[in-house]
């Protein structure tokens, strides 16, 4: 099989010892098929043991391994060597603070996806002795696609608002808020939207549309926002030009 | 017994050169600042609308001054800007607003072609009837 | 969390957005032609004077300039946070006047037609 000389330029940062991060270079013996992770697992394992980032399935499912490639965020399991020419430069998931190295404090997109309630809120209990939901092919297809989102938190690092605007929701939470509205089984919008139709939901968003350019499932969140944004919109001038409506 | 490690998260600042990170976010700008030109164009147009209202003589002042070099130049600009903001105004629709016919979703490029195609009618409709042939 | 007020002004931006995609070049190409010596039947003094004389003629402009700043104004405020200025409350309230006034100033023109 080729192998193949590649220059990693990685970005350190030890807590314990460094004021700020610094670049580090790597000279990797590489085969041709592989992508980033495996050249960050040879470091590791031959090179340098001291290496620290987040990975797992190496199959771009479990959404683990997210990180800045030539700038650019993507799964590094998903990151072909040969779709890269001369030194490869590899940094944390941007807009994230820095843990370690490779590492990102993810805390905030663990509690704003925990904000937007995403589980079914039925509008009315179904105990399990009344049987299973039914749902129509239309009704399923409806809110598919939002529930391919592997929390990989690419679109957190491709939207300039959340780097800008760190309360932001973002876009993740968004399209999990939207995957649970548009299912025929819940009846938790109003719920949903104290969250994402509040100054730092939908709001702060601008349709860059870079999140769903980098998101690896084609989940669109960018698409789930805007459609929020005009229900929300319907829903406040009726609210407000016709308040008698009001259920 | 592990030893304690101690945090200290490094947060990155955030400076204006997000823009020049990708040619997606210079699309972006391009797109935003298009803005400039449609609302300098509108105030153009109520800078007419005053003329007009002045009298005969006032309407063919704003139509000489229509004619100057700096005039043409900012026509130019702005037709070019108006363009790329119909243009990715367009594009962007069927995201927002998605049609479900049946099971299956409307093809984007169904949505957007239908837009394109009321844009042409209308524009051709409305240089007929202002007499612009 | 309290849903905000956003759709306020989204809403018109939105609305406006929509309208100068498809009307605001077709508009430049008229005063353009102009520009280059072949003014539009529409552009000369009688006929602007019947378009704008007419109730339907007024709300038409009146609508397409309020529309048309409006939402030239919102995305003025965005681009400015995107680039750096961070007095979003000072910038809001300059360009949405602007809009605003200059609609009010508008519709004043042409109610003396």
């Amino acid at each position: 099989m080729s192998e193949r000389r590649v220059e990693l330029e990685v970005l350190r940062y030890n807590p314990e010892t460094d004021r700020e991060p610094r670049f580090q270079r790597y000279s990797v013996a590489c085969r041709e098929e592989w992508v980033v992770l495996d050249a960050l697992n040879h470091v590791k394992e031959s090179v340098d043991p001291t290496l620290s980032y987040r990975w797992s399935c190496h199959m771009a499912v479990c959404g683990s391994c997210g990180m800045m490639i030539n700038g650019e965020p993507k799964l590094a399991c998903k990151a072909f060597l040969r779709d890269y020419a001369g030194v490869i430069r590899v940094e944390p998931l941007a807009h994230f603070p820095i843990e370690r190295d490779l590492v990102t404090v993810i805390d905030d997109f663990m509690l704003k996806l925990k904000r937007v309630k995403p589980y079914l809120l039925p509008a009315q209990a179904k105990p399990i002795a009344e049987g299973a939901y039914r749902q129509t092919p239309a009704e399923l297809k409806k809110f598919k696609q939002y529930t391919l989102c592997i929390n990989c938190m690419l679109c957190y690092a491709a939207c300039p608002e959340y780097g800008l605007i760190p309360k932001y929701i973002g876009p993740a939470a968004i399209a999990l808020a939207h995957r649970y509205n548009q299912d025929s089984r819940d009846g938790g919008r109003d719920e949903r939207q104290e969250e994402i139709a509040a100054t730092e939901g939908v709001w702060e968003c601008s349709f860059v549309g870079a999140c769903s350019e980098v998101c690896p499932e084609h989940v669109d969140p960018a698409g789930a926002i805007q459609q929020v944004k005009i229900r929300s919109t319907v829903d406040w001038y009726a609210e407000h030009l016709m308040p008698w409506l009001k259920k | 017994m592990a030893e304690k490690v101690s945090r200290k998260p490094f947060v990155r600042e955030m400076t204006s050169e997000w823009i020049f990170r990708h040619p997606r976010y210079l699309r972006y700008m391009v797109r935003e600042f298009s803005c400039l030109f449609i609302g300098a164009y509108t105030l153009l147009m109520v800078w007419g609308l005053k003329q007009l209202a002045d009298g005969p003589q006032a309407w063919t002042g704003f139509l000489e001054a229509l004619r100057s070099p700096a005039s043409i130049v900012f026509h130019v600009l702005a037709l070019g800007f108006a363009l790329y903001h119909s243009v990715t105004w367009f594009n962007l629709t069927p995201k927002a607003l998605p049609v479900q016919l049946g099971e299956e979703f409307v093809a984007g490029g169904v949505i957007a072609g239908a837009h394109y195609a009321a844009w042409a009618l209308v524009s051709l409709a409305i240089l007929l009837a202002a007499g612009a042939f | 969390m309290a849903r905000s007020n956003k759709p306020l002004v989204w809403g018109p931006f939105a609305a406006g957005g929509t309208l100068t995609a498809f009307l605001t070049p077709v508009l430049i190409l008229l005063t353009l032609l102009a520009g280059l010596g072949h003014v539009p039947e529409a552009l000369t003094y009688e006929a602007l004077r019947a378009i704008a004389g007419h109730w339907l003629g007024k709300l038409a402009l009146v609508g397409v300039v309020f529309l048309s700043l409006w939402s030239a104004a919102h995305r003025l405020r965005i681009t400015l946070y995107d680039i750096g200025v961070r007095a979003d409350t000072a910038v809001a309230t300059a360009v949405y006047s602007t809009a605003g006034l200059a609609s009010i100033a508008a519709a004043a023109i042409l109610f003396r037609l």
